[in-house]
């Protein structure tokens, strides 16, 4: 069984790459039947899965790390990876069709089945540095999508808003597993679980879970991080109903249930996910009711579902969790069926604004179907199982405790706006006054059709029969949930109670908003000024105020001045060298030894002598000359301290310097004295002293240490009988060193090289 | 004297800092050329100074005397000194290239080719604007 956890990943990986390299002709049937096939390898798992047995695998790994890089698939990651090869296997059908032309379709299909293979990595990793490489790699091809069509301004606008809101979310996820797995002593996320104690005990566990919240919230779109999901329906539509509705967007979600079984006692935890989950769904409510184009209808209705599902991860458990599950499955149909009918709508009358359209069922009747069927489960009906999922729901709240009635009277107005919108995507876009549009519309082919259709039967199946839906998938998600096993039978009939009760209040509250729904819209529409105080609004800020400070520390660090470039390397080189000296205590003044002065101390007078002239030199030639003293008293140095090699080399080198130097100034303008300002001679003299003072201290604080000889008494032993050499200075650079010689004369090769061809470079310059 | 070139050293350091930065590229160059044998005169003195025989073994004799120079500072300055002229060598080619190409010798005329506006079209960075949502 191993198969359905690795074969689905290795499916999608390999589709990626040949998917990218196939006729654009063939890229969406070959992605379908990709995305077909994972979904019955995993269609497979079911019974095994359903049993309570989790299938493991493993297929990378840093053991040196403690990185496990397991794969699990338990009943919450399984009722994921169907969702999403299921429903992937659907929209690639529908982009077939709804891209029909279009030559980057191969692209399109590679993206797509990269983001299908990371959402299937991401939701069966048992192993928080897996999650994470996956995690991200989705918020990669969301980027590609939003933007994909990327010669529109606001598409690569709005595909920069989600890569920086959900990879800044990202960044604070890895800092919170980071934390998380080092409390647990693990990266298995079974391991975290089983180590729960610890990780709450950490001292940094609250900022470790605030951490991971915020990297989820981001990915969900929670208040106030949602306002990038709307922006986000740039997208292509199919990219719109897979990523931001069905899928990526729901990765967040996925993540808190999958650690809930760590925090679910936790009070900050459990308060933290509820009220920002309520406010989310408010929020979300609240701005679909302002919309008239579709899409962004449905991307805020998202956010209120996705606000509803981490709110019922808050409440503390009992029914919440099989609410929250059910409620996952039930918006995944019907929100991925609206996005393709919206699609499909935008596609046939070449628009997507709501009140303008209408009566669109006389000429789209199996259209309408769809989205009658996926609207009647969104606005909670029976015998659909929104309707299950609703009372679920309500019914969640109402033994919440302390906070219920603020979460239904909340969840209350969540649901009738929700009926309302779904009566104007189904009642009124299909069977109202009909109005005129730029395109004559018609039913598209099977291939669009099916997508909506199949959601909402499935929709009405599993409100037919809910408790097969509820021993099969439900209840084994919502026990990874809980981290104990759940017994929960569903049923559409409740009897008499007063959920029921609800549930008709909720249902004449939505049509009331449904009838105002025009009205309800100028008005909030015209609170649009209260957006200046918006999340969006913020972003804009930060982002308008980051790039000018990035231009000016670019600028003040790369300034483009060679002189400040040295400044800065020496000051910071001898402060460095000072500093350390003073701390450690390396600062040690010498004691002048008594007696006759050695005769050689007329080499460090005449090195003196000829650096200080150089630099009071008035003429080049001076200076040039004082540095040669400086070069030959240090030759002188070397003779008399044992080290005629060293001498002969400097004669020579300084020579040939004097040479080389000459032949360079024939072109050079000696004349004309380029002056520093009197400041800048302060600040150059001070750096200068830095450094000379740095380097006498460095040396003395040499000097005052006992001399360890082992080094050199080695070569001086070995020299004769281990290379038969008895200048030792020269067996330690053909011998014992040679190869580090060998690189040296690399080096002066290449330099030598890179003289002649500048050179040569002048000589054509000059004569061209 | 061990304690007299610690200072010399130190002295043609802070020369040398001095004149690399200089405006005039030149007198950077000779600064450089300063820096280095400082910098070999720090290595060599790190052996210690003092005996004046020269690190090579008697005839006869298995092993360097006692009172022979420390070899393996000797051996390390040595490729330094090589080196230091590699580098010296072209750094003066450079110089003379910039001065064609640019026709300057001053550090602080070299900044403005680093300017963004001075740049050739094709690596220029784009503006940073925003756009409309």
């Amino acid at each position: 069984m191993i198969t359905s956890v690795l074969l689905p990943i290795g499916l999608g990986a390999a589709a990626t790459v040949a998917a990218m390299a196939m006729p654009p002709r063939l890229a969406m049937p070959f992605a379908t039947m990709v995305a077909a096939a994972a979904f019955v390898l995993l269609l497979w798992a079911v019974p095994q899965v359903a049993g309570g047995a989790a299938i493991t695998a493993s297929f990378w790994g840093v053991p040196s790390l403690g990185i496990t890089g397991g794969l699990s698939l338990d009943g919450l990651s399984l009722l994921f990876a169907l969702l999403i090869t299921g429903i992937g296997a659907l929209v690639f059908l529908y982009a077939g069709s709804y891209l029909h032309d279009d030559p980057r379709r191969s692209r399109f299909a590679a993206i797509v089945l990269m983001f299908m293979t990371a959402m299937l990595g991401a939701v069966m990793a048992d192993d928080v540095v897996t999650l994470f490489i996956f995690w991200e790699l989705t918020s990669l091809a969301s980027f590609f999508l939003v933007g994909f069509d990327h010669e529109k301004a606001t598409a690569r606008r709005a595909a920069l808003q989600a890569l920086l809101v959900t990879g800044g979310g990202g960044l604070a996820l890895l800092a919170g597993l980071v934390l998380v797995a080092a409390a647990a002593g693990t990266t298995a996320i079974s391991g975290i679980i089983a180590a729960r104690e610890a990780v709450l005990a950490a001292p940094a566990a609250e900022a470790a879970m605030i951490l991971v919240i915020i990297g989820c919230f981001a990915k969900s779109a929670q208040v106030p991080l949602h306002f990038w999901l709307p922006n986000a329906m740039a997208a292509p539509t199919p990219v719109s109903a897979y990523l931001h509705s069905a899928t990526m967007v729901k990765l967040g979600v996925y993540l808190l249930a999958r650690l809930n079984p760590v925090y679910l006692e936790h009070d900050l935890w459990q308060g933290v996910l509820t009220w920002f989950g309520l406010a989310t769904a408010l929020t979300g409510a609240f701005l679909a009711l302002r919309e008239t184009d579709l899409k962004r209808v449905l991307a805020y209705t998202t956010v209120t579902g996705l606000g509803t599902l981490v709110m019922l991860i808050g409440i503390p458990p009992a029914l919440s969790a099989t609410a929250a599950i059910v409620f996952l499955l039930v918006h995944a149909f019907y929100k991925a069926a609206l996005f393709l009918v919206a699609g499909i709508v935008d596609h046939e009358t070449g628009m997507r604004d709501a009140s303008a359209l209408g009566g669109l069922a006389r000429v789209m009747p199996i259209t309408a179907l769809g989205a009658v069927l996926a609207a009647l489960s969104m606005a909670g009906l029976p015998p659909f199982v929104g309707f299950v999922a609703k009372e679920l729901v309500y019914e969640a709240k109402l033994e919440s405790g302390d906070a219920a009635g603020l979460l239904v009277a909340g969840g209350f107005l969540v649901n009738a706006a929700m009926v309302a919108i779904a009566g104007v995507l189904s009642f009124r876009l299909f069977f109202a006054r009909p109005r005129p549009t730029p395109k004559a519309p018609h039913d598209p082919g099977w291939a669009m059709m099916t997508g909506p259709l199949v959601l909402g039967i499935l929709g009405l199946l599993a409100g037919g029969i809910p408790s097969l839906f509820g021993s099969w998938l439900v209840n084994p998600a919502a026990a990874a949930l809980l981290g104990e096993s759940v017994r929960v039978d569903l049923a559409l009939w409740h009897g008499f109670s007063p959920l029921l009760v609800l549930s008709i209040a909720t249902v004449a509250m939505g049509v009331g908003l449904y009838l105002a729904w025009e009205r309800l819209g100028l008005v909030l529409r015209s609170l649009r000024q209260l957006d200046r105080f918006g999340p969006a609004r913020a972003y804009d800020r930060v982002l308008g105020a980051l790039v000018p400070a990035a231009a000016r520390v670019t600028g003040m660090v790369q300034h483009g001045s060679l002189r400040d470039y040295l400044r800065t390397l020496f000051l910071v080189a001898s402060l460095g060298a000072l500093i350390t000296l003073a701390f450690r205590g390396g600062i040690s003044l010498p004691s002048v030894e008594a007696g006759w002065p050695d005769p050689r101390i007329f080499v460090p007078i005449l090195l003196i002598a000829g650096a200080v002239a150089a630099v009071l030199a008035r003429t080049l030639i001076a200076a040039i000359m004082a540095s040669g003293l400086v070069g030959f008293a240090t030759a002188v140095l070397f003779l008399v301290n044992g080290a005629p090699d060293l001498a002969f080399t400097q004669f020579a080198v300084e020579t040939l310097f004097v040479v080389i130097l000459a032949a360079t100034l024939v072109r050079l303008p000696l004349r004309g004295r380029l002056p520093r300002s009197p400041r800048d001679r302060w600040i150059d003299a001070s750096i200068a002293g830095c450094a000379g003072g740095a380097m006498t201290l460095l040396l003395l604080a040499v000097l005052a240490t006992p001399f360890d000889p082992r080094l050199s008494v080695w070569f001086g032993a070995e020299s004769v009988p281990a290379a038969h050499g008895r200048n030792v200075v020269n067996v330690i650079l053909v011998d014992f060193r040679a190869l580090d010689t060998l690189g040296e004369i690399t080096v002066l090769a290449l330099a030598a090289i890179a003289v002649l061809a500048v050179l040569r470079s002048i000589r054509g310059e000059t004569r061209a | 004297m061990e304690i007299a070139v610690a200072l010399a050293t130190g002295i043609v350091t802070g020369c040398s800092v001095y004149l690399v930065l200089s405006r005039h590229l030149i007198r950077v160059a000779i600064g450089f050329v300063l820096f280095s044998t400082a910098a070999n005169i720090a290595i060599f003195l790190s052996g210690r100074l003092g005996p004046m025989a020269p690190p090579v073994v008697e005839a006869g004799a298995g092993a360097l005397a006692a009172d022979a120079a420390n070899p393996l500072p000797q051996a390390l300055v040595l490729t330094a000194i090589v080196i230091g002229f590699g580098l010296v060598a072209f750094t003066l080619v450079l110089l003379l290239k910039g001065f064609i190409r640019l026709g300057t010798v001053d550090a602080d005329d070299l900044r403005e080719t680093d300017r963004p506006d001075n740049a050739p079209a094709a690596v220029r960075p784009a503006e940073p604007r925003r756009e409309a949502a």
